[in-house]
């Protein structure tokens, strides 16, 4: 193996926070395999590349051209694919958010190369990279490798811990102008819709969901109170989002979105296998639910039996008070 | 329209996972298997654009013998046309991915709809990975469509909000949830779709481009600490979290 190319994501003045947890992931590899790493961006400014000299990386391509001026999935991959033959590198990491999983397989299409998604672990054995994923929504994991002279791997946003160096690296731009025609922008980003003023389950730290046992939406206070005093999110699931009681953008699971926050508190939810396979990679999950027997008491750290209405106010109070 | 539904068969979602003997896969033991739910929003998208433009839509799975199953499922909500290529045991995306490519080349679909996922490997990656085969444009993880006159306009869910994207036909498109209320199957067409044919092809094979390990079941090591309802349960769980998790 020859190098690490890790693909960055900026975000106003600078990076995702995924982008610096994929660069972690990659340091870690790159010790233990004794090779270099480098970055690859789009049109990312000189404060955002700088920002990833905290992590460790110290070289980054830019790539800029006319036709990426709108963000072009095709595009990106034709860039991330001519910018790891020019380098060399044959270890491609992406973050397994909505860009990273729509653009490593064209990638890894284009190279022939193996591709594991949504990862959660990344070893070496016997001086091959093992990946760990979860399957079957999560009910079941498996150890995987790919066959071929390009790997290509996903990381699954928050559960690789972003670190920074004690010794910070000065960040050596590369300029980078790749060959593209109009047949590789044949798609583009148009529009964005933000949700504005609010924090998404994707991107928070902490993420306090509530389920049919919250009632009502006119009860969402009690969750709505509990996640802004931690700096969280609100989510909900499935139940929740049918019932019409809040948006489908926060409905954690199988057909909403996988999240991997430091803290999950599920309050009032029975823990189906569809939920769970939303969230069962959290870091901490705590749960409040009235039924003793409740299936999210088998998968969590913490869990207290009991009314939600009673337990969500006091919990809130004194975790205020800490 | 000419257009392509791809369906993967997987365990229904409430299925109980067991590891299988070998340690790779999943004790296939009284496993009931379904359309893949992500793919029920794809072909229900594809029927309503036929409905609409008129055309034809073709269902195709790469999967065992009894895959005739689902296929026979998409049949009864509506499909013209279903097509399985033949796969005993495990095969990895690039496998699907090129029989799929392969099939797709002697249709030319104007459109090729996907499910966001395949709830049993959740790839991730056949949208992306058939788009590149073919040299099509795709958009991933859509939930509102708009084609009109061969523009497509999607609506695509991404962190903290949706994206708009734009694209011409051909091209591929994975649905998620809120793009549609996919279609029960009634009575009467599920007893046709019994004696409609199935177009049946035998494999072209490729080089494993991964190889599994292992399989292991991980929710099972996490045990929790679990508490009353008392003033001081609450009190012990905010001190857990504060000096055990040191989260707060
Ligand atoms: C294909 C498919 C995909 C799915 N995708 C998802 C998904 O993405 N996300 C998802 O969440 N679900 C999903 N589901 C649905 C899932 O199976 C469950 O139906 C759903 O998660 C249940 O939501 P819930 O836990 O809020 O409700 P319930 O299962 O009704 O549980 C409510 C809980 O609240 C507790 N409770 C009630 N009152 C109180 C109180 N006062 N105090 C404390 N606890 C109380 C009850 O004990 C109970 O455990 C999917 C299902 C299918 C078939
Ligand atoms: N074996 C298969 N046969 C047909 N279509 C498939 C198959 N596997 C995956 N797909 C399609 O690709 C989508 C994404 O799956 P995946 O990339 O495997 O997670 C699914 O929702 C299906 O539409």
């Amino acid at each position: 193996m020859n190098k690490i190319l890790v693909f960055l994501e900026g975000k106003d003045s600078t990076l995702k926070r995924t982008s610096y947890e994929t660069i972690s992931a990659a340091r870690d590899l790159a010790a233990k395999l004794n090779i270099p790493y480098t970055g690859v961006i789009i049109n990312g400014s000189e404060e955002q590349i700088k920002s990833a000299g905290d992590y460790g990386l110290a070289d980054v391509i830019n790539a800029r051209h006319a036709l990426l001026e709108k963000y072009s999935s095709t595009a990106a991959a034709a860039v991330v694919h001519q910018a790891a033959k020019a380098e060399n590198a044959d270890i491609l990491l992406f973050s397994s958010n909505a860009k990273g999983y729509e653009l490593a397989p064209r990638v890894a299409a284009k190279s022939e190369a193996g591709y594991i998604a949504d990862c959660v672990g990344l070893d070496i054995q016997d001086g091959s990279i093992i990946a760990k994923k979860p399957v079957y929504a999560g009910k079941a994991q498996i150890r995987v490798k790919a066959n071929t002279n390009v790997r290509v791997f996903s990381l699954r946003p928050n559960v690789f811990t972003a670190t920074k160096t004690e010794n910070p690296a000065t960040v050596n731009i590369k300029e980078f102008e790749p060959v593209l025609t109009g047949a590789d922008a044949k798609v583009a980003v148009t529009s964005l819709i933000k949700n504005e003023g609010k924090l998404d389950v994707l991107e928070a730290d902490i993420v306090v969901s509530g389920g049919r046992g919250i009632k009502g939406p006119e009860n969402y206070n009690l969750i709505e109170s509990l996640a802004s005093l931690l700096g969280g999110a609100v989510g909900a699931s499935r139940a929740v989002v049918d019932a019409g009681w809040r948006p489908q953008s926060e409905q954690v699971g199988q057909t909403g979105k996988t999240v991997s926050p430091t803290m999950y508190i599920a309050c009032g939810i029975s823990g189906a296998v569809q939920h769970l396979a939303g969230m069962s990679t959290s870091k901490t999950i705590v749960a409040i639910n009235k039924d003793k027997d409740a299936p999210i008491f088998k998968v969590c750290d913490y869990g207290i039996v009991g009314d939600l209405f009673q337990i969500l106010p006091m919990l809130t109070d004194k975790i205020g008070k800490v | 329209m000419i257009i392509l539904v791809c369906i993967s068969r997987v365990p229904d979602t409430a299925t109980r996972v067991i590891v299988g003997q070998e340690g790779k896969t999943i004790d296939t033991q009284g496993v009931k298997y379904v359309m893949n739910p992500y793919d029920e929003f794809g072909l229900e998208e594809g029927l309503r654009l036929k409905e609409k433009n008129g055309g034809m839509v073709t269902a195709i799975t790469v999967g065992p013998e009894a895959s005739t199953d689902v296929l026979r499922t998409a049949l009864a909500m509506g499909a013209d046309k279903a097509v399985l290529i033949k796969s005993e045991g495990t095969h990895d995306s690039w496998f699907v991915g090129k029989n799929i490519a392969k099939y797709t080349k002697e249709i030319n679909p104007d459109l090729i709809l996907l499910g966001r996922q395949s709830v049993d490997y959740d790839s991730f990656q056949m949208p992306s990975l058939l788009g590149e085969l073919l040299g099509m444009p795709s958009i991933s993880v859509v939930s509102k469509l708009e084609i009109t006159d061969g523009k497509v306009k999607a609506e695509r869910d991404i962190e903290g909000g949706k994206e708009i994207v734009e694209t011409t036909l051909p091209c591929l498109i994975s649905c998620q949830k809120g793009i549609n209320e996919p279609r029960y199957p009634k009575l009467p067409d599920i007893m046709k779709a019994k004696s409609k044919p199935i177009d049946m092809r035998e494999p072209v094979m490729t080089e494993p481009m991964i190889t599994v390990l292992d399989m292991s079941l991980p929710l099972k090591s996490r045990v929790g600490k679990i508490l009353g309802d008392t003033e001081a349960d609450v009190d012990e769980l905010v001190r857990l979290l504060h000096e055990e998790a040191k989260i707060i």
